[in-house]
């Protein structure tokens, strides 16, 4: 049976209340935490944990809580990020929806570990009705005494505040999201300073994510060391992957890191495979960010192993191959998906979300969407494919944030692995255009 | 910057008091922080954030509404022109349209009589396209206030515009 770490109790009747999360287990970390642990001794044990951030870029988390500032009389804080509006992803929606108290006690032990006295959940405005349910269950754990004042008698004084976005994904980056947690547009700021130093209100501040704090009360629990045996290699623990697309079985899953792809996709345990009657075209691995693969490269790294579910295992290959593992968005296309059309779907997305601070960003993206918007219409120029990699490789690292970044991949890579796609939407227009047209050519269909 | 006391009260008893919970809810001088919950508070009661309900604002947290204007037009769940009584946000993004969220989008469309940004004529409906709502293996979706549609189908749409429209 597969280790669950954030899912075990999630189908429990009645977990998302005070008092059956608590008889579940719940809320033992908070004790153990603030009367038996030090800030300091946390910190180890999520190093120990090696846990990486689980928002998309994968970084350490117990570094990341390494590099807080403390300095003397200046107040610290922790921001969780729940602004999850990466196309394809809604792990975070799925967990805080059913099992808020997870992130709470969560919240709790990662505050004390860091010395921060007021802490924020920035979710997504659209989800108002999950703001309304953590903000339930952030009253009851007050009124028991895990919350407030002088948690459980220990001195340590905690207030939780659940934040509204206004909708925009670019505030699931994280200094964007502390400019509009302060009341501002959100615009991403230039690093450094990085938000560790100079974050919300110009103080010491750790952004982590829903999926990232949810783990800290199992770790605190069962130790860094016990989390790390999970997983494989430096993808330790467990990853909640959001599946969609056509598949049988979409929905969000716990998987220990080091899963083949191939086991995830096709066994009823997780995806059940391609819809009946179809084959498996290509996949996004990551969240619409992530460069998309096609179905053999996605299954099988050049040398004939089988990929992994893992951070290592998944950008095998660098770019030409391989892809990232991102915020685990697994979206899966069979053979009617228009490579063309869904390329042009997420470039319209990128546009819709720039900010508009930086110029490669506002005007490439801008750029990208109208080209392929004619290419998929049949209007397109012999010379557009190397125009789309183009502006995508001069945006690519020429942002303040990673928007830049996440809007040029997904475009160099569809290019990459279906250029001859691309070019037969080119070449025939009027085909092409026809509806449900799909490109019908030589590909490597599983 | 001093808070100046509002001309007029705009808000219902309830919604000042839960404005005033709201920005309290930060440390001192950091009252700005309460902009977008109460951009959110005043859309749930005018049905959108009027210029006058801007300033309402603006007055609550002690800024110009300049301030509060070019962070409301900033995101996109924030109307800034007045809307339908019911506002269908509609989900654009590939892995609904994957399910076939465009088709469905387009019997929408037709049901309504109206394209993407309009009202219809009894006031009832305005539609809008979204981006990802982070509910993409249940698509296609749709939000309308606080409430999540999915997997729709065309016979599912119908269902909803008839239980919206009594």
């Amino acid at each position: 049976m597969a280790t669950k770490i954030l899912t075990e109790h999630i189908h429990v009747p009645g977990i998302e209340t005070f008092d059956v999360y608590r008889k579940q287990g719940g809320y033992t970390a908070v004790e153990k935490a603030v009367k038996t642990m030090t800030p300091e001794t946390i910190v180890e044990e999520v190093k120990k944990a090696g846990v990486r951030g689980r928002g998309g870029a994968g970084f350490p988390m117990g570094m990341k809580w390494s590099f807080l500032a403390k300095p003397e009389g200046v107040p610290r804080y922790l921001v969780c990020n729940a602004d999850e509006s990466e196309p394809g992803t809604f792990k975070d929606h799925y967990l805080m929806k059913n099992n808020p108290h997870l992130l709470i006690e969560g919240m709790i032990v990662s505050s004390f570990a860091l010395g921060a006295n007021t802490s924020f959940i920035y979710v997504r405005g659209e989800l108002m009705y999950v703001i309304n349910i953590l903000e339930q269950a952030i009253a009851e754990a007050k009124a028991k005494g895990f919350l407030g004042k002088n948690i459980l008698g220990s001195g340590y004084d905690l207030e939780l505040v659940v934040q509204p976005g206004g909708g925009a994904y670019i505030c699931g980056e994280e200094t964007a999201l502390l400019e509009s947690l302060e009341g501002k547009r959100g615009n991403p700021r230039n690093k450094p300073p990085f938000p560790a130093v100079k974050g919300l209100y110009q103080s010491p501040t750790v952004v982590n994510n829903v999926e990232s704090i949810a783990t800290t009360p199992w770790i605190i629990n069962n130790g860094g060391d016990a989390y790390a045996a999970v997983g494989i290699g430096r993808s330790t623990g467990t990853k909640l992957i959001s599946a969609s697309g056509h598949i049988n079985k979409p929905g969000v899953y716990e998987i220990e890191l080091g899963l083949p792809v191939e086991d995830f996709l096709y066994a009823d345990e997780w995806c059940g495979g391609i819809r009946p009657g179809h084959k498996f075209k290509a996949l996004v691995a990551g969240g619409s960010s992530v460069p998309i693969l096609p179905a053999n490269l996605a299954l099988t790294l050049a040398n004939g192993d089988k990929r992994l579910m893992s951070y290592e295992s998944l950008s095998e290959g660098g770019f030409q191959t391989g892809t990232m593992l991102g915020s685990g968005g697994f979206i899966v296309f069979d053979e009617t998906a228009c490579i063309v059309r869904n390329t042009w779907n997420f470039s319209r997305f990128y546009h819709h979300e720039s900010c508009g601070q930086c110029s490669p960003c506002r005007e490439g993206t801008g750029w990208m969407e109208k080209v392929l918007h004619r290419i998929e219409y049949g209007h397109g120029h012999q010379q557009d494919i190397d125009l789309l990699v183009d502006v995508a490789r001069k945006i690519e690292g020429n942002t303040i944030c990673p928007l830049g970044d996440a809007a040029a991949w997904p475009v160099a890579s569809a290019i990459r692995h279906f250029r001859d796609e691309f070019q037969w939407h080119i070449d025939h227009p009027t085909e092409a255009t026809q509806p449900g047209a799909v490109y019908r050519g030589e590909m490597a269909l599983v | 910057m001093m808070t100046e006391t509002p001309n007029k009260v705009l808000f219902t008893p309830e919604r000042l008091a839960k404005s005033q919970e709201m920005i309290a809810r930060y440390p001192e001088g950091k009252q700005k922080s309460a902009l977008l919950p109460l951009l959110h508070l005043l859309q749930e009661q005018e049905g959108w954030t009027s210029p006058e309900g801007m300033e309402y604002v603006g007055q609550l947290l002690g800024i110009e509404p300049i301030e509060v204007f070019e962070v409301a037009t900033f995101y996109t769940m924030y109307h800034i022109k007045p809307v339908g009584k019911h506002v269908i946000e509609y989900c654009r993004t590939g892995p609904c349209c994957l399910m076939g969220g465009e088709e469905v989008y387009a019997h929408l469309k037709q049901r309504l009589g109206i394209d993407t940004g309009q009202t219809t004529v009894d006031g009832q409906f305005t539609l809008k396209e979204v981006e990802c709502l982070a509910a993409c293996g249940m698509g296609p979706v749709f939000q309308v206030r606080e409430k999540y549609y999915m997997n729709l189908t065309n016979e599912r749409v119908d269902e909803i515009i008839d239980e919206l429209s009594k």
